[in-house]
């Protein structure tokens, strides 16, 4: 019998022009036994809700570097509220200020992972959000 | 009512949360998943189940989401389950078909699921089946089942789908790639996409010689034709509706060119599926195919519930005691199958 597995949707909002840090992440949470749902660059927020509903996922990740999180990132949330998505758990990584991380995780974001964090980190704290009993 | 016909009765009202987790149980086998599958059994058996396979990077995704386009335009609508490769070392995965697919979002009339291939080796993953039975009840008229990048022998989609479309690329091996045995085999649609690169011709060229060397002589009988005569039982069902399938001409796979990325030639193909969705139903081997298809399911899932209760009946001592028999080579691993299932019989 297969147990069950982490299915993590790793998406880029926005105008982002390269997508390597969103690709190492989905390599070290693959590494780490998780299924990751891997959707390419310029996604609307619309596109990576409907994706998180279709794939089921327990986790979304989220990479900005242009900029725009303050405006993409509650839209995402408000959107996986209205379908019912509330339990998706949100991450987020890129180049977020200092001073905007304690406003992002108050609208509902679990944690912001800037440049240089630690993949095995991520993974871990991922795993825990994802096991853990309020994430369906 | 109970909660699994409430949630297939969400299912079949086109609740698309309901049909994603539902799915999810299917993944992970779950119990919860069985009541719901058997009360949307009924429902099933209306979508036309289209298989694209071949190599990695042949094309595949781009070519659905082209299919998926056009069959949209035309009215219709449709389930994609794309497959990709779970490492076998972390158990992980990265599914990446949906890249490929972005024209899709946002259309009501598509739903794409992800699947990680979680072990099996056949080019699907083993509860594929389940998923394209849900999608298939969900009300898509058409189910498209993308399978994990496959090489010479990841022919499980044959037995799954009702049409299967081989992606060939240019560049891939000489003409005796093309008269081995394997997916090729089991095309019911060839395509060489990526042609406007160079050696698409010889590609093309390649494998309308493999077919006509098959037909050659004496007419060479399909893989599927022959798959049929392996299920006696659900022959004899079939044919009591049809007498002699082999008075019905067999369909030949047309071999077409497509770019994919620009849309070339996607039309024809999608033609070229819906003729053979027609032939199918047209000459009766529709009926040839459910039957034997519906033979195997049935025998893989008594397989699977007997061997269960065997290994349960046996449990307690008998069938490890046993292992340590045959490590003494004290009893032969034959005779030793043959006492523990005269045991699991008798207690019964």
């Amino acid at each position: 019998m297969d147990e069950k597995r982490i299915r993590v949707l790793v998406a880029k909002p926005g105008l982002d022009g390269h997508d390597r840090g969103a690709k190492v992440v989905a390599r070290a949470l693959r590494d780490a036994g998780m299924e990751v749902i891997y959707t390419g660059l310029r996604q609307t927020p619309e596109m990576i809700v409907e994706a998180a509903l279709q794939e089921d996922v327990d986790v979304v990740g989220l990479s900005i570097l242009s900029g725009a999180h303050m405006a993409l990132v509650p839209r995402i949330l408000e959107l996986l509220s209205n379908q019912g998505l509330e339990n998706v758990r949100v991450f987020l990584g890129g180049i977020i200020p200092e001073e905007d991380v304690p406003l992002l995780k108050q609208m509902g974001v679990v944690e912001v992972f800037g440049p240089g964090a630690n993949t095995q980190t991520i993974a871990q704290v991922i795993r825990h959000v994802g096991h853990s009993p309020e994430a369906s | 009512m109970t909660d699994a016909g409430r949630t297939a009765e969400a299912i079949l009202a086109g609740d698309r949360r309901t049909l994603a987790r539902v799915i999810t149980w299917i993944e992970n086998q779950e119990p919860a998943s069985r009541p719901v599958l058997s009360a949307l059994y009924a429902h099933t058996g209306r979508a036309h189940l289209v298989g694209v396979t071949g190599s990695p990077g042949s094309g595949k995704s781009t070519l659905v989401n082209e299919f998926a386009k056009l069959i949209r335009l035309r009215g219709g609508t449709v389930g994609i389950v794309a497959v990709d490769p779970t490492s076998p070392f972390s158990g992980g995965a990265v599914l990446g078909d949906r890249i490929r697919m972005r024209d899709l979002a946002g259309d009501a009339g598509v739903f794409i699921r992800s699947m990680a291939s979680r072990g099996s080796l056949g080019g699907l993953a083993r509860t594929t089946g389940e998923v394209i039975k849900v999608l298939d009840a969900a009300g898509f008229g058409t189910v498209i089942v993308e399978t994990v990048g496959a090489g010479q022998s990841e022919v499980e989609i044959a037995r799954t789908a009702h049409t299967t479309v081989v992606v060939q690329a240019p560049g891939m091996g000489d003409d005796i790639q093309v008269i081995k045995a394997g997916i090729l085999e089991v095309a019911d649609v060839l395509v060489v996409n990526k042609a406007d690169r160079p050696g698409a011709d010889s590609a093309v060229k390649a494998l309308q010689m493999m077919q006509r060397l098959g037909r050659d002589g004496r007419p060479a009988m399909s893989l599927h034709r022959r798959w049929y005569d392996s299920q006696p039982r659900a022959m004899e069902w079939a044919q009591a509706l049809l007498p002699d399938l082999n008075s019905v001409d067999e369909w030949e796979p047309p071999v077409l060119q497509t770019v994919a990325i620009s849309g070339e030639g996607v039309e024809e193909v999608l033609d070229a599926i819906r003729s053979h969705w027609d032939y199918l139903q047209r000459s009766g081997e529709l009926k040839f195919r459910e039957a034997a298809r519906i033979e195997r399911e049935l025998d893989l899932l008594l397989r699977e519930k007997l061997m269960a209760k065997l290994l349960n009946r046996t449990r307690g001592g008998e069938f490890e005691s046993m292992l340590g028999r045959l490590l003494e080579r004290e009893i032969d691993p034959y005779t030793a199958a043959e006492l523990l299932v005269h045991r699991g019989a008798d207690c019964g």
